[in-house]
């Protein structure tokens, strides 16, 4: 039960090479390759393996929404089959959020967060491993299950039991990974690296961990109740298939996607101090600001968007408080720790400015820029969806919000990807070509977002439809209003967004087959991570580094140069 | 687009690799997070569920009659098997193999007899599974305590096998475990109270 790899100790180690992916099958033979991947235990691969595969179905899923979206515009459009809209909807909505936005972040905290503390490898690999095997599977079976005529509100009885089995299996990978994770962050760090010394998105991987080990569990129980009231019961407790829709529903939309996006929210922290060249201002509160954010994660267990809000001034002040208490707790906190990591961030850029001068514009910080801001607006948009005057419940606002939220946090991981790619990959993705992605990705992400939130508020239906009656409703525009309009600014939005991921995957493919290798720390970065060869090697670390400050690397690049 | 690119990596002090720290230990809290999520799930599904039937002035369940007295003795049962759990941590803290083996022994032994009795309970209680309000949330709440328990027993095993082979200095896993069934007590002292006990 070794939960650290030790067999390569430092004096026995075999020579490390500068560059170059350690862990490659001397043989190099096609078959050795494949065999080193689907067995692998460094963390940089089982985290490249969940984003990987999370770009395919996040483009999967944008391509999706694409096709509804002109389905919706198109009066009278034969695109699709009418009796498939249910479960593309879902086909859309599962991968967006289960398929996509959780997988990509936590991969992205697995291929990168066991690096910045100093581990030389990640805690319980093989279970982490396990987890990505069990959320792939499950997601394959749930697509399985879907086209089947499955899933919520499906009318193959075998089917709905198989979507069920199979979210309760991508459940629990997602849960395996995370606790992998969060044991990684808490156990593993190198020695003088205390908790304050951890770097931030680090320290927003171990909440975001947390955060799916809080919210997935009570999905799971749901999903447990669901299966065995429908397989052997008498499928009355929970309204039968159709009833899935309300016991799961919820975690497909804020506040439970914003529990995820903790991570995302931490690339943003980590990214500030290294454009600016400056130390991270006040790391105490920053931390403290990430944390609030994670806060989301008990609004999703509570369902506290289920209790509406009314600013209604006849009310008793009783009735007010004992409903704007839980709504202040679970949809402000959350809020103010975005505000709060924005304003350190200003302030940490404002003295770096002061100190360095010139910002050291990294190419990521341009995809983090449109996802921090799309993130702050989904963190708004949750606290006004409660409120009762307002009328947003029910609505596509709903939708809005989901989408500011993931795809936002989506554009965050990009830009972390983009900046650690030097050390998972061993190359350097340029300005030129990651900025144009960066700007199609935002524009996309907020039209999209834009349009949902738009109709929302002119009272178009929204939500996740649990049979053909609430299809039909969501599919019901005003064609000669805006609701057509809005409905094709969405699918043009989401259009961008596929253009982008498809973009981004293509670009990658093509830097890592013809681009030259990356420099050790390429865009002056803080943290340990920086301080190993580019792609940095399995085991991480030859010789573990001795930790004295919350950013070591800046202090051995910067010291005596500013 | 770097303006201060160190081409090679930078040198920082290094020691020799440090020993986890209590990896397994915090590893199983970390897990039990969830389990305890999993748990508080259900049993607040079942809390509303409960609430929905008697909100007419009925029981819950209407026709079972819940057998006390094995249930009862349930509670206790796993209750001990924490303390011989922990008994198992204090004998390898003192290098006392046998004892560890012993404690580890009693407390797979208690792990099975709890499964025992719910499978006891199961029959005694007679709920067809198919009974609409009770039936399914019954088996569902009890079916995933039985799965805990029997993970319980796994994590037992794997521990015996460690201890059997002299591995008593790696108190972390031992510690680990105890804590495990210290966390399944209270689960299901959690379910005891909710599913046998309101009504």
């Amino acid at each position: 039960m070794t939960t650290i790899e030790t067999q390569h100790a430092v004096a026995d180690a075999p020579e490390a090479p500068a560059t170059g992916e350690s862990t490659a099958p001397a043989s190099g033979s096609f078959f050795a390759g494949v065999a080193d991947w689907v067995t692998t235990t460094d963390h940089k691969k089982i985290g490249r393996l969940y984003a990987g595969f999370g770009l395919v179905l996040l483009a999967g899923s944008a391509i999706v929404a694409l096709l509804l979206g002109i389905e919706r515009a198109d009066d009278g459009s034969e695109l699709l089959d009418g009796g498939a809209l249910l479960q593309l909807v879902q086909v859309y909505r599962f991968g967006l959020v289960l398929g996509a936005l959780v997988p990509i972040v936590l991969g992205l905290g697995l291929a990168v967060a066991p690096m910045q503390v100093g581990a030389r490898q990640v805690a319980f690999p093989r279970v982490a491993l396990s987890g990505f095997y069990f959320w792939l599977a499950g997601i394959v079976l749930m697509l399985f299950a879907l086209g089947d005529n499955g899933g919520i509100g499906g009318g193959n009885a075998q089917a709905v039991d198989q979507f069920l089995a199979a979210i309760g299996l991508t459940l629990v990978g997602l849960a395996f990974s995370a606790t992998s994770l969060a044991t990684t962050v808490l156990t593993a760090r190198a020695p003088g690296m205390t908790m304050r010394r951890v770097p931030l998105f680090a320290w927003s991987s171990l909440i975001g961990a947390l955060g799916v080990l809080l919210v997935v569990p009570v999905a799971f129980a749901s999903v447990i109740y669901l299966f065995v009231d429908l397989r052997y019961g008498a499928a009355e407790n929970f309204a039968g298939a159709e009833g899935i829709a309300a016991w799961l529903g919820w975690l497909l939309t804020i506040p439970a996607v914003i529990a995820f996006a903790v991570p995302a929210v931490g690339v943003f922290a980590e990214l500030v101090p290294v454009t600016f060249r400056g130390r991270q201002q006040l790391r105490g509160v920053a931390f403290a600001g990430l944390a609030l954010v994670g806060v989301a994660a008990l609004a999703a267990v509570t369902r506290q968007t289920a209790i509406p809000v009314s600013l209604d001034t006849d009310q008793s002040f009783g009735t007010f408080i004992d409903d704007a208490v839980p709504y202040l707790l679970f949809a402000g906190l959350p809020l103010l720790g975005a505000v709060v990591v924005l304003a350190l961030g200003g302030l940490t850029a404002q003295a770096g400015m002061a100190k360095a001068g010139k910002p050291n514009l990294v190419p990521a910080a341009v995809f983090a820029l449109f996802g921090i801001g799309l993130v702050v607006l989904g963190l708004v948009a949750n606290f006004l969806l409660a409120l009762t005057d307002l009328e947003l419940l029910g609505t596509s606002f709903e939708e809005g919000a989901l989408l500011l939220v993931a795809y936002g946090a989506l554009l965050l991981v990009l830009g972390g990807l983009v900046f650690w790619a030097p050390k998972l990959w061993g190359v350097e993705l340029t300005g030129l070509h990651v900025i144009p992605l960066a700007l199609l990705g935002g524009l996309g992400a907020a039209l999209a977002a834009v349009a949902a939130i738009v109709g929302g508020f002119l009272g178009q239906p929204g939500g996740l439809p649990a049979n053909d009656a609430g299809v039909a409703a969501l599919f019901s525009l005003d064609f000669s209003g805006s609701g057509a309009l809005l409905a094709w600014v969405g699918a043009i939005g989401h259009a961008l967004v596929a253009l982008a991921v498809l973009g981004f995957g293509a670009l990658l493919l093509k830097v890592l087959r013809s681009g030259q290798p990356a420099a050790a720390n390429p865009f002056n970065g803080h943290t340990i991570e920086w301080g190993t060869p580019s792609p940095t090697p399995a085991d991480n670390f030859p010789a573990v580094p001795t930790v004295a400050s919350a950013e070591p690397v800046f202090e051995l690049s910067y010291e005596g140069t500013l | 687009m770097a303006t201060h690119a160190a081409e090679l990596p930078l040198e920082l002090p290094s020691v020799a690799a440090p020993a986890p720290k209590r990896q397994i230990f915090v590893g199983t809290a970390v897990a039990l997070v969830a389990g305890s999520a999993l748990v508080g799930g259900l049993l607040a599904v079942w809390l509303l569920l409960r609430e929905r039937a008697v909100s007419g002035g009925g029981r819950f369940p209407l026709d079972y009659i819940i057998t006390e007295v094995a249930t009862n003795v349930m509670l206790i049962t796993i209750w001990v098997t924490a303390l011989f759990a922990q008994w198992a941590v204090y004998s390898a803290k003192r290098g006392d193999r046998t004892h560890t083996v012993l404690a580890l022994g009693v407390t797979g032994l208690l792990g099975v007899a709890f499964l025992n009795a719910q499978a006891f309970t199961w029959s005694q209680m007679g709920v067809e599974i198919g009974d609409a309000g009770y039936g399914a949330l019954f088996y569902a709440v009890t079916g995933t305590l039985f799965a805990i328990i029997a993970a319980g027993l796994l994590y037992s095993a794997v521990t015996a096998f460690r201890a059997l082979s002299g591995r008593l200095g790696d108190t972390d896993v031992l510690a680990g475990h105890a804590l495990y069934w210290y966390w399944a007590a209270a689960a299901y002292s959690a379910i005891w109270f909710v599913v046998y006990v309101t009504k």
